[in-house]
């Protein structure tokens, strides 16, 4: 196999190889941020320097407008869960984290409620497709709160009782008049 | 005669001048600021960089932009495990640290950092030159000044060579060779630059130079001549190079080889790091004293001889300060030469042009007058 070599030649030009004009544009670049920079974080203006960094802990960068955060489940009026067991989310997420098991409910105006609702936050892929598959306006991803960190797994699945703690009323108007609607016609 | 024995010129006070001066200058001024200049290198490098930096180390709530990470630094080192490889010579291995930290304090002996003191007249003004009994701020007046700084900082050639040797790893073994190809090459040229300023002085005492040196900038020894320009520069390369800090750090070369002090851990390891910051310090104020006119400030000498002092000692730090802020500022805009550029450098650019500086300062002095 023949070797191939590459000669790369010089540049040419004193300037240019004496390798001083390029010094000096360089320390101009950084002495032009230094001067940028630090008087202004002596004196406490580091809003107007170009420094990017935050001081973490004390400092947060806000999360945007459109972060959703943890689910919640709303309640009606009186209280209840508005969620009525349709199972149009677990059928809408891709990523299967969703699990209902419906009950009957006590209420007669009522056909169907979750017994168990269980969201693992460590499988939801934040996509907010469940909140769109609802046809009644209980399940929503606006708390913009962020996943609390947990050292079991099982911390990680959110249920009922919890994802309600977040839910509040909502005044969406809910589908189907309950059972006794005949009469009441 | 012993209670005479501290009096102005006897033993003792000649003893105790020179500790106190030693003291101030020595332990707090270059210590602390080569102390300080491992934490001001990386804030400064942040700076450059648009980034924040180390800012946490704090006393409660006196944080101060982080000062105080030297301490923290410091600690950690004194803390951590002090290893030593199985196979390397013991003796060289701890000899090779106090080698390259001794010549950069010892060297600071000729640098005058202040006024001389006018023992008993201090509350007066004393024009310069007149005192009759001046204290000279300067730990040994030595005709033989600057020679006296080139043959100590040309020691820690050996503390950078003993460690790599010593340490029993090839790559420090590099690092070690790397060093001391790198410092022999461009003290050559240190030297001959000195000697066209020398040409001009006439004197290789420091504070001779500095006493030639006026107040004023225009009367600084860098603007004496075009080849004292020059020579500033290619001084101020040279000794660049001498600190084996980037854009010259090829014996380090943390990409390439970990260099000489890759098996030092701990406190050895950080004598070499303070080492480096101290080179940083005794060239930064080797330079103010030959080229930039030393502790010389305008007007000071109307003052009271006490104020006189405090002030030229203040500008001579300030001056300091800023040649080592020049320093950092040029280590972190330069990448690193490579081994061969650095010797093309070295040999082949600085030697023939501050040879040919030297002939154009002898032109320019026998021109002059």
């Amino acid at each position: 196999m023949a070797t191939v070599v590459k000669i790369v030649n010089r540049p040419a030009g004193w300037k240019r190889r004496s390798y001083l004009w390029g010094t000096m544009q360089g320390l101009g670049v950084t002495f032009g941020h230094l001067m940028r920079n630090w008087p202004r974080n002596l004196l406490g203006r580091r809003a107007q320097s170009d420094i990017v960094t935050l001081a973490y802990p004390e400092e947060k960068r806000p999360y945007p407008p459109r972060n959703r955060g943890l689910h919640r489940l709303m309640k009606r009026a009186d209280g209840q869960v508005r969620c009525v067991a349709c199972m149009m989310c677990p059928t809408a997420c891709p990523a299967h984290c969703i699990s209902i098991v419906p009950e009957e409910s006590e209420d007669p105006r009522i056909e169907k409620r979750p017994r168990v609702f269980q969201i693992d936050e460590l499988r939801c892929v934040v996509c907010g497709l469940c909140v769109e598959a609802c046809p009644c306006d209980a399940i929503r991803m606006d708390t913009g709160i962020h996943a609390p960190p947990s050292t079991r797994r099982a911390d990680a699945i959110l249920d009922k009782e919890e994802l309600l703690s977040r839910g509040e009323l909502s005044v969406a108007v809910q589908a189907g008049e309950g059972l006794f609607w005949r009469e009441r016609k | 005669m012993s209670g005479q024995f501290f009096w102005y010129g006897q033993p003792g006070f000649v003893v105790a001048a020179a500790l106190s001066k030693i003291l101030v200058f020595v332990v707090l001024f270059a210590l602390g600021l080569a102390s300080l200049l491992t934490w001001l290198e990386r804030r400064q490098s942040a700076m450059m960089q648009d980034r924040l930096g180390p800012n946490r180390a704090n006393l409660g709530r006196w944080r101060a932009w982080g000062i105080l990470h030297f301490v923290a630094d410091a600690l950690k080192m004194m803390f951590k495990e002090d290893f030593i490889p199985p196979k390397a010579n013991r003796f060289l291995f701890a000899l090779a640290p106090i080698l390259a930290l001794a010549p950069p304090l010892i060297v600071l002996a000729i640098i005058p950092f202040g006024a001389p003191l006018c023992w008993g007249q201090m509350q007066e003004t004393v024009p310069l030159g007149t005192c009759v009994r001046p204290v000279d701020l300067q730990i040994a007046r030595l005709d033989v000044g600057v020679l006296f700084y080139f043959a100590f900082a040309s020691l820690s050639i050996y503390g950078a060579t003993l460690a790599g040797w010593a340490s029993y790893n090839k790559w420090a073994l590099m690092g070690g060779m790397r060093a001391a190809s790198q410092m022999i090459s461009y003290e050559v040229t240190m030297g001959m630059t000195v000697l066209a300023m020398f040409i001009s002085y006439g004197t290789l005492e420091p504070g001779a130079m500095v006493a030639q040196q006026g107040p004023a900038p225009w009367q600084w020894g860098i603007v004496r001549g075009v080849p004292h320009f020059i020579a500033f520069f290619l001084f101020l390369t040279a000794a660049m190079v001498e600190t084996k800090r980037t854009p010259f750090d090829v014996p380090e070369g943390e990409s390439e080889i970990v260099g000489y002090f890759v098996e030092y851990s701990g406190l050895r390891f950080g004598m070499f790091y303070l080492g480096e910051f101290l080179e940083v310090v005794g060239s930064s104020a080797l330079m103010v004293t030959i080229f930039l006119g030393g502790w010389q400030i305008w007007g000071a000498s109307l003052l009271p001889n006490w104020a006189h002092v405090l002030v030229s000692m203040l500008v001579w730090g300030a001056k300091v300060f800023l040649f080592c802020v020049l320093q950092l500022l040029v280590r972190w805009t330069l990448p690193r030469f490579r081994a061969d550029q650095l010797m093309r450098l070295g040999w082949q650019r600085l030697l023939p042009v501050s040879i040919a500086n030297v002939v154009l300062a002898a032109c320019w002095q026998m021109w002059i007058h």
